[in-house]
């Protein structure tokens, strides 16, 4: 009875409540102090030797080509044993990446980054360890090791291959088109754009196949040849200007004749390889892969691919990627060296012989193995001199900015939208609003 | 029992001024036990609750008056309001807001009436009750991605089953990824597939515990089969059906795995031209694909305070409408 009359008594319990009450708030206080008192992401991670169990990761998108590669490398060096993840796209995994450098957290030793987005590293590159070093000078074609350089000389990534376009084609359904089939014959036919459309327009005439696998991919072949598609030398964003709408034009109006309208990479597009959709494919040497694993290998009964030595309007480069270290890495030195080993000359002509990814590396251009190889699977063309032949021929660097990877993206809806039977007009504004909410 | 005073020492500086007698320390552990004991047997949930979800809800609304620096991930200057005026003005978020109704109403509706349905069936005295009550719940084992794997098979555009069958007998193919009501019909497809039995089930537990008396009263009364589920069961899983609502309603306005992977294109942005792009989806885009976390926060907050809106005025109307009817 006499706890409830007694009034201070009851003091000590406030008191713990509002302790307890404390405590959660300052627990709460405490996280968002934790979290929003952001720490820098420019500061190295401390340097630790690889412990008993622990592995070097790497993650890599679409295919490298290291499979086998790492497996040597694991053999050879019992010490830094390495960890492939490979993710299916480099969208997906170029979201994954954001999210991973936002939190500064969790991100592979090794990190392949897509030609396009190399951009977007040097414009940022303290988060990145820098790479240059006497043994790789000169390692690479100039304008790959240039994309990848900061103005204070810093290198912040190995390039891995480039992508010299060739157009991939099925002879044998230009042979029921009647078409030219010999590989000489039709890179004659497909010298400029307006060749290459009118051939398309014959081709669609006698076949019920589509003249090329995607929009977005012819899209993405014209761009390459732009010198300033997006952004300009000082990285203003410039969407407006004629060249990229001429792209735009050309593509769009020619996607209900000659297009197949589906998205490149979506399951509508792989399908096509298989069931005879389209004939010709822009095709950089990674592309070579991509068509064998679609189309299946040993191929389908009848189906012939093969490569002409050409490229409307001349060359083009689409993508090539490389391997970056973020700073967040406790074991950079062994990341460095892994990265060096894997983009050396001697790895990437294999990965060329046995996956189709070309070179960027100097050196290799010149080995005989790679001039000298050919290709099987596609009707064995000469790919070692194709695409030595279609490097040699790229003229024009179009001028990536650090936003080049993101409007790309807006471009190619921009292109699905009108293949979906969207106004291109209207398509168009809305790519212009896009890229302005990009900014 | 007052034998054994609390010592000098045990009297903390801050204890409560002198007044009166004090407690011996057993009445009063004895005393928190009853104060404060059932407090902190339910903190757990709270302290959790405060770490992951009060806290990113606090931290989402800071974040949403802040530009971002995208280069570097990071926070960038206080912006006021900017980042509410960017997304309420933005016509993708109008557009993904009306996709999301859309979809809601096509999934939770129909989800709901389905959902009563199949529990009424399976209350009554089946054959193998328990095969049947599990089967309806196998949808949700299945992991969501998975789904939209075999849904996205059926809904494909050119190679697609259900398109095939259409073609079959002579019918136009449906461009389910294009057309923006096909393409909403095609999600809330994947979505009341996987939740309807879920739903059913909760909806069966509170059949079964209607009293049967009930029924055998209404039976003599001369009730019939539907009449018993109407003016007896209906009413009687009135608090069942208001939950069931009200958390359809939460989940219906937050679909993004479907949409995401129902998506084809390598930028999964609900469609090209945004044609299936959730709300939820739009915060994602905003924050994890065009790096504006600032936008996306704004745009979370504008719809939270959105689903707590209709879900209260959900309630109202539910709360309405059974009062009546019972």
């Amino acid at each position: 009875m006499r706890i409830t009359t007694n009034r201070p008594a009851s003091r000590p319990h406030l008191h713990r409540g509002r302790l307890a009450l404390g405590a959660v708030t300052a627990l709460v206080l405490g996280l968002t102090a934790a979290c929003g008192d952001d720490s820098d992401p420019t500061a190295s991670a401390e340097q630790k030797a690889l412990g008993e169990g622990e592995t070097l990761t790497i993650t890599t998108f679409g295919e490298f080509g290291y499979d086998e590669l790492i497996e040597e490398w694991n053999a050879e060096n019992p010490d830094i044993q390495v960890e492939q993840t490979k993710v299916s796209l480099w969208d997906d995994w170029k979201n994954e990446l954001n999210t991973l450098l936002q939190a500064n957290e969790g991100l592979p030793d090794v990190v392949a980054i897509e030609g396009d987005f190399i951009p977007a590293l040097v414009a940022a590159p303290d988060r990145w360890v820098d790479l240059s070093s006497p043994d790789v000078e000169g390692r690479w074609l100039d304008f790959k090791e240039d994309a990848a350089t900061t103005p204070d000389g810093q290198l912040v990534g190995y390039a891995t291959d480039a992508g010299p376009e060739a157009i991939c084609y099925r002879a044998d359904l230009f042979e029921k088109a009647g078409l030219p089939t010999d590989r000489e014959e039709v890179a004659e036919r497909m010298t400029t754009w307006e060749d290459y459309y009118a051939l398309g327009e014959e081709f669609v005439a006698n076949s019920d196949a589509q003249w090329y696998d995607a929009s977005g991919s012819i899209a993405q072949a014209m761009l390459n040849q732009v010198e300033f598609p997006f952004e300009e030398a000082d990285n203003t964003v410039n969407v407006e200007n004629d060249e990229l709408r001429a792209v735009y034009d050309t593509v769009t109006g020619n996607a209900e004749k000659l297009s197949t309208g589906v998205a490149q990479w979506s399951d509508d597009w792989t399908a096509g390889f298989t069931n005879d959709g389209f004939a010709t494919v822009p095709c950089p040497g990674w592309m070579r892969s991509n068509i064998r694993d679609n189309t299946g290998d040993p191929a389908p009964k009848g189906v012939v691919w093969d490569i002409a030595d050409v490229f409307p309007g001349g060359g083009g480069n689409w993508g090539g990627s490389y391997l970056a270290v973020p700073k967040s890495s406790p074991h950079q030195e062994e990341a460095k060296e892994l990265a060096a080993w894997l983009t050396a000359p001697e790895q990437q002509i294999r990965i060329f012989e046995q996956y189709g990814n070309f070179p960027s590396q100097a050196q290799a251009l010149e080995d005989s193995a790679l001039l000298e190889a050919s290709d099987p699977y596609f009707n064995d063309a000469p790919v070692g001199e194709i695409f030595s032949n279609r490097a040699n021929a790229i003229t024009v660097q179009p001028y990536h900015g650090p936003l080049y990877s993101d409007i790309l993206g807006k471009f190619q809806e921009a292109i699905t939208r009108v293949d979906q039977g969207g106004d291109p007009d209207k398509s168009w504004e809305t790519f212009v609003n896009e890229v302005e909410a990009l900014q | 029992m007052s034998t054994q005073l609390e010592s000098p020492a045990e009297a903390a500086p801050a204890a409560a001024p002198a007044g009166g007698p004090r407690l011996v320390r057993r009445q009063r552990l004895s005393r928190w036990d009853l104060k404060l004991s059932p407090y902190l047997y339910i903190s757990p949930f709270f302290v959790l609750f405060g770490l992951v979800g009060l806290f990113p809800l606090l931290y989402t609304g800071y974040l949403s008056v802040h530009d971002w620096e995208r280069l570097y991930y990071q926070r960038g200057e206080f912006v006021g309001l900017e980042n509410y005026r960017f997304v309420l003005t933005d016509p993708v978020f109008i557009k993904s807001l009306v996709n999301t109704f859309s979809i809601f109403v096509m999934s939770s509706v129909p989800q709901v009436v389905a959902a009563v349905c199949i529990a009424a069936l399976l209350d009554t005295h089946l054959r193998g009750r328990t095969f049947w009550r599990m089967s309806v719940l196998l949808p949700f084992v299945v992991a969501p991605t998975a789904a939209v794997l075999i849904f996205g098979s059926l809904f494909a555009d050119k190679y697609g089953v259900i398109n095939a069958m259409l073609d079959g007998v002579g019918l136009e193919p449906i461009r389910w990824h294009v057309d923006r009501w096909w393409s909403h019909f095609a999600i809330a497809g994947m979505v009341n597939w996987r939740w309807t039995g879920y739903n059913a089930l909760i909806f069966l537990a509170a059949m079964q515990a209607v009293p049967r008396d009930l029924y055998e009263s209404a039976a003599l009364d001369g009730a019939g089969r539907v009449r018993q589920f109407l003016s007896v069961t209906l009413p009687m899983i009135r608090p069942t059906m208001i939950f069931v609502i009200v958390t359809s309603t939460i989940g219906g306005l937050q679909i993004f795995t479907e949409p995401r992977l129902f998506d084809d294109t390598p930028q999964r942005e609900g469609g090209p031209d945004h044609q299936y792009m959730t709300s939820t989806l739009y915060i994602y885009v905003k924050g994890i694909e065009d790096q504006f976390y600032g936008r996306a926060s704004a745009a979370a907050w504008v719809l939270f305070l959105i689903i707590v809106g209709i879900a209260l005025l959900n309630f109202a109307i539910t709360r309405y409408f059974t009062r009546r009817s019972s």
